[in-house]
């Protein structure tokens, strides 16, 4: 299945913040999305899911327009992993995957025995099961980070889209996601992340697409695209490459 | 929050009872609890009671319309609290600070001054309190702000004040000696004047109201995620809240027409369900109602025995729920982000 963008214009009812955008996600492929702050990275994320609708162009679900879509529908195609925040309710852990499994009810539904079981396969899944009890809101940042990633796969979604999801994470957590994100594609999801280190991009996805206020700057395969002079372009700064004796590249900012 | 909600539920019903027996027995004619119980079972067995014909006549004809009402309301102000704080993602929202209740207030007010019947009332207080609440959420969401929760309760704020100016214009325009004494005495929150004929339009729209939250009590934790989230998740988000707000509206309106305005209950037991029960609306508004039915029980038996004449309830609900707000917005303004 694929996910596509095709010649958008994004943005909200008083800007446009991006134009004449062309991106295709397929199943089975991690694609990762560069670009400075403000440059219109999770409004396209957003205008790929289905939450903002674009100001011209079309956003294409498999053989129809996502606008096509009803949200119940889509939902169980597309699943969204947010930045993590702080609920202002606190939900247990287990009842917050559960309500990954929303769009497989009807209108009246309550969570059955095999959602239950569901979200208890998921949350063993990311070996966050112990705290299937807790409060959503008691948990460390990455920790909730996996709650969210496994509310996601508990849509039983073809595509999983994620905000920075290693923004707020500490170091052990951040490769903890990236592993995580590989092995989702591994198991057949299409999987779009955004993210601020060229260093995760490199790690998890197959193909990088860089944005830069609004303009795609290069899209590609990560070889071809991650390299000094295109990502010295895409934040106008000075940076750094590093290779070990096996030829891997790691980037730091100059 | 606990796996079993069984001992919140169970503190829950507790209060309900307790509430109950303290509004049947304590009263300008005291009523033992023996007596109580013996009327109980009479009545239920359908034998004659043992107890003096005095103390049957208090508990079903005096005492008993107005201990179903004050449940009634008690229970509607606590699960309309628990629906608004939940679909606005802020423990400090209610009825009262959403507009709903004043809405309603000027409806019922307009009701009275066009000497309306009671149905007709009941009709103006749910259409003034719609009015209202959509008048706040539009407002506030046409305001793009930071914190879009702090300008909806502001906005809230200052509709509620607008309504109250248009309550005192009716108050101004009302004749001073038949319709200014019920229109005051009313606003302030009474349940004196409670007669048989005032529950069924009490209890039909609070039980509408009621079985649709409750049918959407899974769909309704969904909605107390962010919009883009729970819309990500598969809901409508659109319509449920207009299908939510009218819900909540309607059962706040149904209880403000028959009780007047009493405020901080839709506030104050939401939250005490919360620690109870935890976040699940599926506990949470049965709990909800329990307690509010209980609270307001105990609210109503202290407003016709505490002073020789009735104390109104919303003054005594503000002194309980006025200390409470600032405990509770010193706990949670942390939070705010």
């Amino acid at each position: 299945m694929i996910l596509s963008g095709h010649d958008l214009t994004i943005g909200y009812s008083d800007r446009t913040v991006g134009r004449n955008l062309d991106v295709a996600l397929t199943t089975g492929e991690v694609l990762a999305l560069l670009g400075p702050n403000g440059g219109g990275k999770t409004t396209l994320l957003k205008t790929l899911l289905g939450l903002l609708a674009p100001k011209a162009g079309e956003v294409r679900l498999g053989d129809r327009p996502l606008a096509s879509y009803a949200s119940r529908e889509r939902a169980r195609l597309i699943a969204y992993v947010p930045q993590t925040h702080v609920a202002t309710f606190a939900f247990t852990v287990e009842a917050v995957v559960l309500m990954g499994r929303t769009a497989h009810g009807n209108l009246f539904s309550r969570p059955t025995a095999a959602d239950r079981a569901i979200a208890a396969r998921t949350l063993e899944r990311f070996g966050i099961a112990h705290l299937s009890e807790r409060s959503y809101t008691m948990i460390s940042g990455g920790e909730r980070q996996l709650v969210l990633l496994a509310r996601a796969l508990a849509q039983e979604p073809q595509f999983i889209v994620l905000d920075e999801p290693t923004a707020s994470l500490d170091f052990g957590n951040q490769g903890k996601v990236m592993r995580e994100i590989r092995a989702l594609a591994a198991a057949g999801h299409g999987v779009l992340f955004t993210t601020h280190d060229p260093n995760h991009a490199m790690r998890a996805a197959d193909r990088a697409y860089l944005l830069r206020e609004g303009v795609r700057i290069a899209e590609g395969a990560i070889g071809a695209v991650l390299n000094r002079a295109q990502l010295e372009e895409l934040y106008g700064a000075l940076v750094e490459t590093i290779t070990d004796t096996a030829g891997r590249i790691a980037f730091l900012p100059g | 929050m606990p796996r079993s909600a069984a001992p919140g539920l169970l503190i829950a019903f507790a209060v309900l009872v307790a509430g109950l027996l303290l509004a049947f027995t304590v009263g300008r004619y005291p009523v033992g609890l023996g007596d109580l119980l013996n009327v109980v079972a009479a009545k239920l067995t359908g034998q004659a009671a043992e107890a003096p014909a005095a103390v049957e006549n208090v508990i079903w004809q005096v005492r008993g319309p107005r201990v179903l009402a004050a449940t009634l309301v008690g229970a509607a102000l606590a699960v309309a609290g628990t629906a608004f704080q939940g679909l606005f993602r802020n423990p400090l929202v209610s009825p009262d600070l959403l507009g709903a209740s004043s809405g309603a207030a000027l409806g019922a007010v307009l009701g009275i001054y066009f000497s309306l019947g009671v149905f007709a009332i009941q009709a103006f207080a749910f259409a003034g309190g719609l009015v209202a609440v959509a008048a706040v959420y539009l407002i506030g969401s046409a305001v793009r702000a930071r914190d879009p929760i702090l300008v909806l309760v502001l906005t809230g704020v200052v509709i509620g004040s607008l309504l109250g100016a248009g309550v005192g214009l009716v108050k101004y325009l009302a004749d001073p000696y038949n319709q200014l004494p019920a229109m005051t005495f009313w606003l302030l929150g009474s349940l004196a004047a409670t007669s048989v004929a005032d529950l069924v339009p009490l209890f039909g729209p609070v039980a509408l109201g009621t079985l649709v939250l409750v049918a959407l009590r899974w769909r309704m934790n969904v909605m107390s995620l962010p919009d883009e989230e729970a819309r990500a998740l598969g809901l409508p988000t659109g319509p449920l809240r207009i299908v939510i707000v009218a819900a909540a509206t309607l059962v706040t309106s149904a209880s403000v027409a028959t009780a007047g305005i009493i405020g901080w209950v839709g506030l104050v037991v939401p939250h005490i369900a919360r620690t109870l029960v935890g976040p699940d609306f599926a506990r949470l508004i049965p709990a909800a109602a329990l307690l509010g039915g209980g609270f307001l029980l105990v609210i109503d038996t202290l407003a016709r025995t505490m002073a020789p004449i009735e104390i109104p309830l919303g003054i005594l609900t503000a002194l309980v729920g006025t200390p409470f707000f600032i405990w509770l917005l010193a706990s949670v303004s942390k939070t705010w982000s």
